[in-house]
C-alpha cells in the first residue's frame, strides 16, 4: 500500500461535503411532535406527520429563526423569498412519499467557512444551505422491516460546500468547525454519533495541476469524524489506483462499511432518482424582510472566529491556546467565567484549563460543563497561585483533590495546611539542619559539585512536605553554602 | 309541508324557536332518505342509526343551551373525500376502503361545535378525479331527475342527495368544477369558495393548489348559511387566508342595482350548445331587470385552462397520493416477495385506472427535461389566466356563463372517452386556476334537464356572487320543484 502522501503527491483530491444538521427546536418542521432522542417507536407523532390523508404541512418559524442563524454563522447571503419543494420518491420512513425540501430557491447560499491548516487560514465556501425535514428510520430485523417515525419531520438544515477540500483532515476540520458553530449558536447539538450531523462525501481525484475534473463519486452513511478521515483515505486510494492503471471512474454512490473500513457501491448514475422536484403548494414562500434578517443577526452570540482572534489580540494568548479554547463552546464559556472572576492573567488561566483541567476531564469522560470543579473554585486555585499562598506543586496536589471532593481550593489549602511557607526565617533553620544531616554532600558542593544542590533542595522540601517557597530554597541554600 | 322539504335556514329558525326537535328534523330527512336513496345512491357510508343517535343527544342538549347555533340539529352530508374522526373516509377508491381517520377536518370541527347532525358520507370520483361518479370504486350514484343520467362529479353523491331532499345541506370538493358540475346537473347550487377561503385540512388531497371545500344546497340563503361557519382562516392551513369573513345572510339581501355583470365572448360561442345558450342568456335578461349591466368581455387565455388544468391537476396528484404505498394505512397487496413488488402491486390493486392515468400524466410533466415544457409553462399560463380575471374585473363585478357546456349526460356515454369527459370542465375550470370563487345556481331546463347558471366573483367576494343569486332566485323559484317527488 502506497502511503497517503505519495498518492496526494501525483493526484489533486477534490472534496464537497453535504452536511445535515438537525435543528434542536422543540417541536418539529411542520407538526406540534416533540423531537426527541431515544423516544419508544412511534411515540411521537401525528396524523401530519403519519402523512395521514388530508393533512396539511405549517411550517416551524423556530427552524427557519434556526436557519437563518445559522447561515448568517456561516456567512451566507439569506435569501428574501424561498420556497419549499417536494422532493418525490417512495421509501417507507418517508410517510408522504416526498421529503418537503427546497430546490432551485434555497434560504441562503454563497456562504464560508474558515478552517485552520498549518499556520493559515483556509476558507472553505458554502454553495447552499438549505431547510428541510428527516425521514424516519426503518429497521431490518431478520426477514422483517421496522418503521419509527419519530424522526420524520424533524428539522434539517442542508448545508453543501462548494468543491474546496482537498484532503481527509480539511474534512474533518470544516466538519469539526460546522460542528463547533452549530452549537455556539445553539440550533443544534451537531452530535454525529446521535445521527445529529450526518455527511455525505463527493470525492473525485485529477491529476496534480490538471484543471480537469474527475469523476465525482458520493459516499455515504458515515457517521463518525474517524470514518469521515477513513472513508475519504480508501476512497483516494481505491480511486488512484484504478486512475494509474488507466481505469476509468464510475461515477456512483458508494456507501462506507465501518467494520472493513472499505467503501461498496450502492448505486450507480444510471439507476438515480428522477426526484421530480415542484414547489410544495401547501406551503407559501418563506419570506424574509431584511429588518427579520437584522434582527436574527443581533441575536447571534460571538462566533467561534470572533473569540478566535479576541483571545489572541485582547487576551495575548498564543494562537494555539486560543484554538483550543474556542474549539468547544462550554470550554470557552468555562474559560470567560474563570477569567471574569480572576482577570488578572488569562495566560496561566490558560494554561492551568489546558495542562490539568482538559486532561483530567478527557481522563474521566467527563464533559467540560459537568466539571467538578467550577469556575468559581478554578479562578481561587489560581489567585493562590498567583499570590504565592501555594506552590505550583501544591496547586497540582489542590487541584486533584478539589477535582475528587468538589471541595473550594481555600478550604483544602486551610484544612490539609498546604499555605506554602515563604517566611524566610523558618527556611533558614530548615536549610540549617538538612545542611547539618547531610556535611558529605556539603563537602561535594563545595567541591565544585554544582549539581548537589537539587539533591539539597528536594531535601529541604521534603521536610517541608514541599510547602516551602521553590525560588526562596534556592536562594537561602545558596546564600548558606556560600 | 314535511320538513324535508323546508330550507336549512328554515329548520334552523324552527329550532331555535324550539318549535321543533332535531330529531323530528333527522327522521323527516331520513324518510325520506329511505325512498330516494337505494334508486340514487349517493352515500358510500349511511350514517342513519348515527344521525338518529346525534339527533336524540341534541334534544337534550338544546334544553341547556343559551344560544342555539344556526346549524344546530341540522343534517348535512359529507362528501368522502374529508376526514370524519371514527367514521370511514374512502374517496371511493378501493385504497382507502376500510380507513378509519383519527382525526377531523377543520370544516367538521366546525360544524361539530354548531351541533350538526352529520347523516353520511357521499359517493364521488375516485379521489375526486372525474366528473360523474363513474370512476367510484363502488357504484355509480344516478342523477334524481333521470336515473339514467349521472349526477355529475366529482361531488356527484353530495349533490344528488341535496337534490333529492334527502338533506338539505351537504359538503364537496371543487379542484377543476366538481361542486358546480354536479350542482347544475342536478339542479341546485354548488359554490366553490376562492382558494384559501376555506380550509382544506382534512381534505384529502387531489391537487393542492385548486382544491377548495364547498356546499350544495338548494337555496342560496342556505349556502350562506353555512359558509358563515366554514369560511375563515385556518392555522392548520397555510394557504387559507385571514380575510374578513362578511355575515353572508345579510350580504345577501343587498341590492343589486349597478352592479356589471360581464359576459366572456369566449364562453358564448357559435359551438355553445343554442339552447344551454338561451336558456343563460335570458337569466342575464332577467338580472338586467333588476338594475344590473351587462356587457362583453374577454378572458383571452381561458381557452388555454383545461390543458393548464390538466397538467397542474395531475401533477400535484401524482405527489399528494404517493403516501397511498400500503405502509402504514389503508389497502396493502396480499402477497409479495419485496419491497418494491409491495409497492406496485397495492399501488396497481388499490388505484382506479382513472387515478393511475392522472398519475402517469403527472409523473411525466414532472419528470426531469419535462418539467419547463409542462409544468412550469402550465403556472406561466395558470398566471395569464388569472389576470385575465384580474382586468376583467376591473370593468364587471360578477362574470357569468353557463356552468356546463350541456345537461347531465347518460350514464356509460362518456366514461369510454377520458377527453370528451375533460371537456365537459370547460366553464368551470378557469376559477380553480384563477382562484376565484363562482357558484352555480339553476336557471332552467333542457329536455326535462336543470341547467346551470355559473356566476363568477372577484377573490373573497363570495358575497356579491352570493347576492346575485340570491336575488335570481327571488325571480326564479328553483328550490320549488323537487325531483322524485
Ligand atoms: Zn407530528
Amino acid at each position: 500500500m502506497e502511503s497517503m502522501v505519495m498518492l496526494e503527491k501525483e493526484f489533486d483530491v477534490v472534496i464537497g461535503l453535504e452536511t445535515h444538521v438537525q435543528m434542536n427546536t422543540n417541536t418539529k418542521m411542520f407538526c406540534g411532535c416533540k423531537v426527541e432522542f431515544g423516544a419508544p417507536p412511534n411515540t411521537n407523532v401525528c396524523p401530519v406527520c403519519l402523512a395521514h390523508p388530508g393533512t396539511l404541512p405549517v411550517i416551524n418559524k423556530k427552524a427557519v429563526e434556526y436557519a437563518v442563524k445559522a447561515a448568517l454563522a456561516l456567512n451566507c447571503k439569506i435569501h428574501n423569498l424561498s420556497i419549499m419543494a417536494r422532493k418525490n420518491y417512495f421509501y417507507p420512513d418517508l410517510p408522504k412519499g416526498y421529503q418537503i425540501s427546497q430546490y432551485d430557491k434555497p434560504l441562503a447560499t454563497d456562504g464560508y467557512v474558515e478552517i485552520k491548516v498549518g499556520d493559515s487560514f483556509k476558507k472553505i465556501r458554502i454553495h447552499r444551505l438549505h431547510i428541510e425535514e428527516d425521514a424516519g428510520k426503518t429497521i431490518h430485523e431478520g426477514s422483517y422491516s421496522y418503521v419509527d417515525l419519530n424522526r420524520a419531520g424533524t428539522p434539517l438544515m442542508e448545508i453543501v460546500t462548494e468543491p474546496d477540500i482537498s484532503s481527509p483532515e480539511e474534512a474533518r476540520k470544516y466538519l469539526e468547525k460546522l460542528r463547533n458553530i452549530m452549537r455556539y449558536i445553539g440550533v443544534s447539538e451537531a452530535d454525529m454519533e446521535k445521527g445529529q450531523l450526518r455527511c455525505d462525501v463527493n470525492i473525485s481525484l485529477k491529476p496534480k495541476g490538471s484543471d480537469k475534473l474527475g469523476t465525482k463519486v458520493e459516499l455515504k452513511n458515515i457517521n463518525s469524524f474517524r470514518f469521515i478521515v477513513k472513508a475519504i483515505e480508501y476512497e483516494i486510494e481505491r480511486q488512484s489506483k484504478l486512475l494509474k492503471k488507466g481505469e476509468k471512474i464510475i461515477q456512483e454512490t458508494r456507501l462506507f462499511d465501518p467494520e472493513s473500513g472499505k467503501t461498496y457501491t450502492m448505486r450507480t448514475k444510471e439507476e438515480a432518482h428522477d426526484y421530480r422536484y415542484f414547489p410544495d403548494p401547501d406551503l407559501l414562500p418563506i419570506v424574509l424582510k431584511d429588518q427579520d434578517i437584522e434582527n436574527i443577526k443581533k441575536s447571534l452570540p460571538e462566533l467561534p472566529d470572533q473569540k478566535y482572534h479576541r483571545y489572541v489580540e485582547t487576551l495575548n494568548l498564543p494562537p494555539y491556546d486560543a484554538e483550543v479554547l474556542t474549539s468547544d463552546k462550554n470550554l470557552a464559556i468555562y474559560f470567560e467565567q474563570v477569567i471574569s472572576i480572576f482577570p488578572q492573567n488569562p495566560k496561566i488561566v490558560s494554561n492551568w484549563i489546558l495542562n490539568e483541567l482538559l486532561g483530567k476531564l478527557n481522563d474521566k469522560g467527563i464533559d467540560i460543563e459537568n466539571s467538578p470543579i467550577t469556575p468559581q473554585s478554578f479562578a481561587e486555585l489560581i489567585s493562590l497561585i498567583v499570590d504565592g499562598t501555594i506552590s505550583g506543586k501544591i496547586a497540582k496536589e489542590v487541584f486533584d483533590i478539589a477535582f475528587e471532593t468538589g471541595k473550594s481550593p481555600k478550604q483544602i489549602v486551610e484544612e490539609k495546611g498546604l499555605k506554602q511557607i515563604s517566611n524566610e526565617d523558618e527556611i533558614r533553620n530548615i536549610v540549617k539542619s538538612v545542611l547539618e544531616k547531610h556535611p558529605a554532600e556539603v563537602e561535594k558542593y563545595k567541591s565544585g559539585n554544582e549539581k548537589i544542590l537539587g539533591f539539597l533542595v528536594g531535601q529541604v522540601m521534603k521536610e517541608t512536605k514541599g510547602k516551602a517557597n521553590p525560588q526562596l530554597v534556592n536562594k537561602i541554600l545558596r546564600e548558606e553554602l556560600a | 309541508m314535511s320538513l324535508w322539504k323546508k330550507t336549512a335556514l328554515e329548520l334552523s329558525n324552527l329550532i331555535k324557536s324550539k318549535e321543533i326537535k332535531p330529531s323530528e328534523v333527522v327522521q323527516s330527512f331520513i324518510e325520506r332518505k329511505r325512498q330516494v336513496e337505494p334508486k340514487i345512491q349517493a352515500y358510500v357510508t349511511d350514517l342513519e342509526e348515527f344521525a338518529i343517535q346525534m339527533a336524540k343527544k341534541l334534544d337534550e342538549e338544546i334544553t341547556k343551551l343559551e344560544k342555539i347555533p344556526d346549524l344546530f340539529g341540522i343534517p348535512i352530508a359529507i362528501k368522502d373525500n374529508i376526514s370524519t374522526k371514527g367514521i370511514r373516509t374512502t374517496c371511493s377508491s378501493k385504497m382507502l376502503e376500510n380507513f378509519v381517520p383519527i382525526y377531523d377536518a377543520t370544516v367538521i370541527e366546525r360544524l361539530k361545535e354548531q351541533g350538526y347532525v352529520i347523516t353520511g358520507k357521499t359517493n364521488l370520483d375516485e379521489f375526486a378525479m372525474g366528473s360523474s361518479t363513474e370512476n367510484s370504486a363502488f357504484f355509480t350514484t344516478k342523477n334524481p331527475w333521470d336515473l339514467e343520467r349521472v349526477p355529475g362529479g366529482s361531488s356527484g353523491g353530495s349533490a344528488a342527495i341535496v337534490a333529492a331532499a334527502a338533506v338539505p345541506l351537504s359538503l364537496g370538493s371543487d379542484t377543476g368544477g366538481s361542486i358546480r358540475q354536479p350542482a347544475a346537473f342536478c339542479g341546485i347550487v354548488g359554490l366553490k369558495p376562492t382558494y384559501g377561503r376555506v380550509s382544506r385540512y382534512g381534505l384529502v388531497a387531489f391537487a393542492s393548489s385548486l382544491d377548495q371545500i364547498g356546499p350544495f344546497s338548494r337555496t342560496v340563503e342556505d349556502a350562506a348559511l353555512i359558509m358563515n361557519v366554514i369560511a375563515g382562516k385556518d392555522n392548520r392551513d397555510s394557504t387559507s387566508k385571514d380575510v374578513p369573513v362578511p355575515n353572508y345572510l345579510e350580504e345577501i339581501k343587498k341590492d343589486v342595482k349597478g352592479l356589471k355583470i360581464g359576459l366572456p365572448k369566449e364562453f358564448f360561442t357559435d359551438d355553445l350548445d343554442p339552447q344551454i345558450k338561451d336558456t343563460v342568456l335570458n337569466a342575464v335578461k332577467q338580472l338586467e331587470k333588476e338594475g344590473m349591466s351587462v356587457e362583453e368581455i374577454s378572458l383571452p387565455h381561458a381557452k388555454y385552462a383545461i390543458e393548464t388544468y390538466y397538467i397542474i391537476a395531475p401533477a400535484e396528484a401524482s405527489s399528494n397520493l404517493a403516501r397511498f404505498d400500503g405502509v402504514r394505512y389503508g389497502y396493502r397487496t396480499k402477497d409479495y416477495s419485496d419491497l418494491e413488488e409491495m409497492y406496485s402491486k397495492t399501488r396497481n390493486e388499490g388505484f382506479g385506472s382513472e387515478v393511475k392515468r392522472r398519475i402517469m400524466i403527472g409523473t411525466y410533466v414532472l419528470s426531469s427535461g419535462y418539467y419547463d415544457a409542462y409544468y412550469l409553462k402550465a403556472q406561466k399560463v395558470r398566471t395569464l389566466i388569472y389576470q385575465d380575471y384580474v382586468k376583467a374585473f376591473e370593468k364587471v363585478d360578477v362574470i357569468i356563463s353557463p356552468t356546463t357546456p350541456d345537461v347531465a349526460f347518460k350514464i356509460g356515454e362518456k366514461s369510454s372517452d377520458p377527453i370528451q369527459m375533460y371537456l365537459s370542465d370547460i366553464f368551470t375550470v378557469s376559477a380553480n386556476i384563477a382562484t376565484v370563487p363562482a357558484i352555480s345556481i339553476p336557471c332552467g331546463f333542457k329536455d326535462n334537464l336543470p341547467v346551470g347558471m355559473q356566476i363568477t366573483g372577484k377573490p373573497f367576494d363570495e358575497a356579491t356572487i352570493l347576492r346575485v343569486a340570491y336575488r335570481y332566485q327571488n325571480i326564479y323559484r328553483f328550490y320549488e320543484k323537487i325531483p322524485m317527488e
